[in-house]
């Protein structure tokens, strides 16, 4: 531990009525904590100060309702490095030190909730995921752009939860073995089929970059459409389930928007190949012979 | 207010299930969860189900590794009630459409885990919590189950009579992150807590930050009792610098552990010479720390835990997870090179008593899952036994709470019958700091409430107190802040009160609670806004992880034996003569009150006898 706290171990005097004993107490109690929490600021400046190696952010600060943060600013951030910091601890750090008003979403830091979609430097990453030492100084970290930022680095995931429930994502089939202990059979080769589509961590980076997202709302977008192919493409739904699939996703604001930039596939921190998916999808709705818009 | 049938709170993988039961029995169920649910952390559990499905095994063989695992410390019922309903349950999974991983026949895989005797653990690649976690969100989304997503639940609205077996659940309060609104809501059938691990009480941890116990404090504050909160697994295999964890998987995959010298430690030493890396996980936490300790360890800190044997086609197909984990996280390629591994927090045996039901003493009031002890894992959990207890207790709870008739349960809760009192000497006092003297120093029972009281009175009171709570935190100017008390806590649990304990540590980590208690009535919140205000959130949060810690701290320092993954120094020896029985931790109006119950051991048809422990 670093801050030392002198013991209190006065005792109440006898003759002291107990509730100025108590205010005594009080009063001692909050000047031993305010104590602490200036020692800690003191230390964490000269920690700064003193460290071999700090990074600098420039973190989007925003805030309807404080006045001061009203209009969107840039704060800047000193965190002394430690090997392997990431984008996140640089952040958790600032606010544990610095401003613990500084907000974004966190909470598994292994690239497996998908809370941190940050824009860091330009462009749509996981924060727990990003190295310091792989960016260029000083480090801009933003919202994710294309969405309403609520406050700070969190944006509003609504409208990307609603594109991904609107299509159907639950399995569907007709032909579940009557056993309950029985399982349906699938081939490794299907399994690994759907494997990558299923790794979808609902981060919403893919949304995020994607142009055509950005300029029509009612676009599913690449996270939807892989959640789409994820059932599509397993064997188990079988035939009429994936004709109805694609029928869902040949709509007008469905596959065909997409203009294969490959930005989503770019920045997927799972490393789904969203673009190929979606390809993939375009031709088994032409090879079905769908009708589209 | 909000009103439904049944309310659950969190919605990893025991709330979703939870709710799923319920509404299959035609109740209006609710889940509130301060994530949305596919960030819960059920999504980072990597390694598997276990489930006899196969011919050559049973549940009953299931059960018997549990109990072992358990050191006898396990209640049979809920035991048995686990292994017998997993099949089903896991079958059930793969039909909502799980990608488990499959066999050349196309059947779901299975392998060894630690401390199994047979290869049981099915698993979706070393990703088989993502797998599950969306799955059964998915069949949330399929039956419209409403989810107040990012609303903190911070209290529970129950009755206040005297002893909590009377007491009655009638709803929660929750915080709505967004927008900074306290509101009730009312639980016509009841209530069940599904918040998880409690991880943040260590600085250590393969939990998520949001792990911090909020269900257990709730209900521990409500009177519910919280039971062997002393059992805290350490997981063997994380990763140095962040407490990633590095699934069991691996090893059973066929892994091997070396120390510094090379030496393959498990066998060389003695630790376990028939299972080696397969012990269960504390045996092989125990291991890997006495390696560190007698200077067998690299860079004094950690081990090696070498998969390059196995072939890249092999791990690929089967750990590819691993691969990136650490990669990402440790800067090891372990297709290169072995990953460097250490213990780390990972697991709350104890929690919140429930029965086999998903019951507790509070009429209404269910816990399922990692918050809740039945208790299926008693001194040590069984790697591969944490996913079938969220969907089988989640399951059973939304049923009961929904009203569906379930069998009496075995399991006894609250102080009736066979129980006893008991005592531990502390340095310090115990519990809140400053009871009565200002609203953040609240209890959370609610307030004076007659029987006559309505339950929708009684949650509107447990608002007001809510309100008034926040209120007071938000108008503080200054004073301190709580990420410097949770801090402090933080490092003196993983100091004093990790796998290895000692009285005179343990007493150290008593008095810096006790201390931070005392700081946390001076704490403020920075951050006035009401939207997305965490700072307020983590304030909130950190009142939990102070009496979480200290009950940990309490369960250790009383029990006086070594029994799972509880060691300590001055008692080397299991002792089934006086421990065969619960550490019990009531809450009584703000002082920790320890109690005994015995542990059940008669089975449906047998008896587990205990047994030395060896693998």
């Amino acid at each position: 531990m670093s801050t030392q706290v002198p013991e209190s171990v006065e005792e109440e005097s006898a003759t002291e009525t107990a509730s100025a004993g108590k205010q005594k107490r009080d009063a001692k109690k909050r000047e031993r904590a305010e104590r602490v929490q200036e020692q800690r600021e003191a230390e964490a400046a000269e920690k700064a100060r003193s460290a071999d190696d700090t990074f600098h952010l420039k973190v989007f600060r925003y805030d309807p309702e404080v006045p001061e943060k009203q209009e969107p600013r840039f704060d800047d951030f000193h965190v002394p490095y430690k090997q392997g910091m990431t984008v996140l601890d640089a952040l958790m750090w600032a606010r544990d030190h610095y401003d613990s008003s500084l907000t974004f979403r966190h909470s598994c830091r292994q690239a497996i909730c998908g809370s941190d979609a940050l824009f860091v430097n330009g462009s749509q990453r996981l924060g727990c995921k990003t190295q310091l030492s792989d960016l260029s100084e000083p480090i801009r970290v933003e919202p994710l752009p294309h969405a309403d930022v609520v406050k700070d680095l969190v944006v509003d995931m609504e409208h990307f939860y609603d594109q991904m429930e609107s299509v159907e994502p639950y399995f569907q089939t007709n032909s579940l073995p009557d056993d309950e202990l029985d399982e349906q059979r699938q081939t490794r080769e299907n399994r690994e089929k759907v494997k990558m589509s299923t790794r979808c961590i609902w981060c919403s980076a893919c949304m995020s970059s994607c142009n055509i997202a950005a300029g029509d709302n009612e676009y599913l977008g690449p996270a939807a459409i892989n959640k789409a192919y994820r059932f599509a493409m397993d064997e188990r739904e079988g035939e009429d389930m994936k004709q109805r699939r694609l029928e869902i996703l040949e709509q007008e604001h469905g596959v065909w928007r997409c203009q294969t930039q490959f930005s989503c596939t770019e920045v997927c921190p799972k490393d789904i190949p969203l673009t190929e998916h979606i390809q993939e999808l375009k031709r088994e709705a032409i090879k079905n012979n769908l009708k589209f818009w | 207010m909000y009103e439904h049938d049944v309310i659950v709170v969190g919605a990893g993988g025991a709330g979703l299930r939870a709710a799923i039961a319920a509404h299959e029995e035609g109740a209006d169920v609710a889940i509130v969860s301060k994530l949305h649910p596919v960030r819960s952390h059920t999504g980072a559990a990597e390694g598997g189900i276990n489930a006899a499905l196969r011919e050559g095994d049973s549940w009953e063989d299931h059960a018997y590794d549990t109990m072992k695992g358990s050191d006898y410390l396990a209640d049979a019922p809920a035991a048995e009630t686990l292994c017998k309903d997993s099949p089903k349950e896991t079958i059930k999974l793969e039909h909502w459409g799980m990608a488990f991983s499959r066999d050349d026949d196309g059947r779901v895989s299975q392998r060894p885990f630690g401390g199994l005797s047979f290869p049981r653990t099915t698993y979706a690649g070393a990703e088989t919590g993502h797998q599950l976690l969306h799955t059964m969100y998915e069949q949330l989304v399929k039956r419209g189950i409403k989810v107040y997503d990012e609303w903190h639940v911070t209290r529970l609205a129950v009755s206040d009579e005297e002893k909590p077996e009377d007491r009655n659940c009638h709803g929660i309060v929750a915080y709505d992150v967004q927008t900074g609104q306290v509101e009730g809501f009312r639980a016509r059938n009841g209530v069940i807590l599904a918040t998880g691990g409690l991880g943040q009480v260590y600085d250590h941890t393969t939990n998520a930050v949001a792990n911090t116990g909020d269900g257990v404090a709730m209900a521990y504050r409500a009177g519910a009792p919280m039971e062997d909160m002393e059992f805290i697994q350490f997981h063997p295999t994380t990763l140095p610098s962040t407490g990633v964890l590095i699934t069991e998987g691996v090893r059973g995959e066929g892994g091997i552990l070396y120390n510094e010298n090379g030496e393959r430690f498990m066998f060389e030493y003695g630790y376990a010479n028939n299972l080696g890396e397969l012990a269960s996980r504390d045996v092989v936490s125990r291991a890997e720390l006495t390696e560190v300790n007698e200077g067998r360890g690299i860079e004094d800190e950690y081990v090696h835990l070498d998969m390059r044997h196995l072939g890249e086609e092999r791990i690929i197909d089967r750990l590819e997870n691993i691969v990136h984990l650490s990669e990402d996280f440790e800067g090891v390629n372990p297709l290169d090179a072995p990953m460097p591994v250490k213990p780390g927090q990972h697991y709350a045996m104890g929690g919140i008593e429930t029965d086999e039901n998903g019951e507790t003493c509070i009429s209404g009031l269910y816990a399922a899952g990692e918050c809740a002890c039945a208790s299926v894992h008693g001194g040590n959990r069984l790697g591969g036994n944490a996913l079938p207890e969220l969907i089988v207790f989640g399951k059973r709870a939304g049923h009961h709470a929904a009203g569906k008739d379930m069998e009496e349960a075995r399991i006894t809760t609250g102080k009736v019958g066979d129980y006893e009192l008991g005592e531990v000497e502390s340095p310090v006092e115990l519990g809140e700091a400053g009871i009565g003297e200002d609203a953040v120093a609240d209890g959370g029972t609610a307030a004076d409430a007659g029987a006559s009281v309505s339950g929708a009175d009684l949650v509107q009171r447990a608002v007001e107190d809510e309100r008034e709570t926040i209120d007071t935190l938000l108008e503080r100017e200054d004073g301190i802040q709580q990420a410097e008390i949770r801090e402090r806590v933080q490092k003196s649990m993983t100091r004093n009160v990790n796998v290895f304990r000692e009285e005179s540590a343990l007493k150290d980590a008593l008095r810096d609670i006790r201390e931070a208690r005392e700081l946390y009535q001076d704490v403020f919140v920075a951050d006035k806004s009401r939207t997305f205000n965490t700072d307020l959130l983590q304030t909130l949060e950190t009142r939990n992880i102070l009496d979480i810690a200290e009950a940990i701290t309490l369960g250790a320092l009383a029990r006086n034996e070594f029994r799972g993954a509880h060691w300590r120094k001055e008692y080397q020896e299991r002792r089934d003569e006086e421990w065969l029985k619960h550490t019990m931790l009531s809450w009584n109006d703000g002082r920790p009150e320890l109690w005994y119950k015995p542990v059940i051991l008669e089975g449906e048809d047998k008896t587990y006898e205990p047994k030395v422990r060896s693998y």
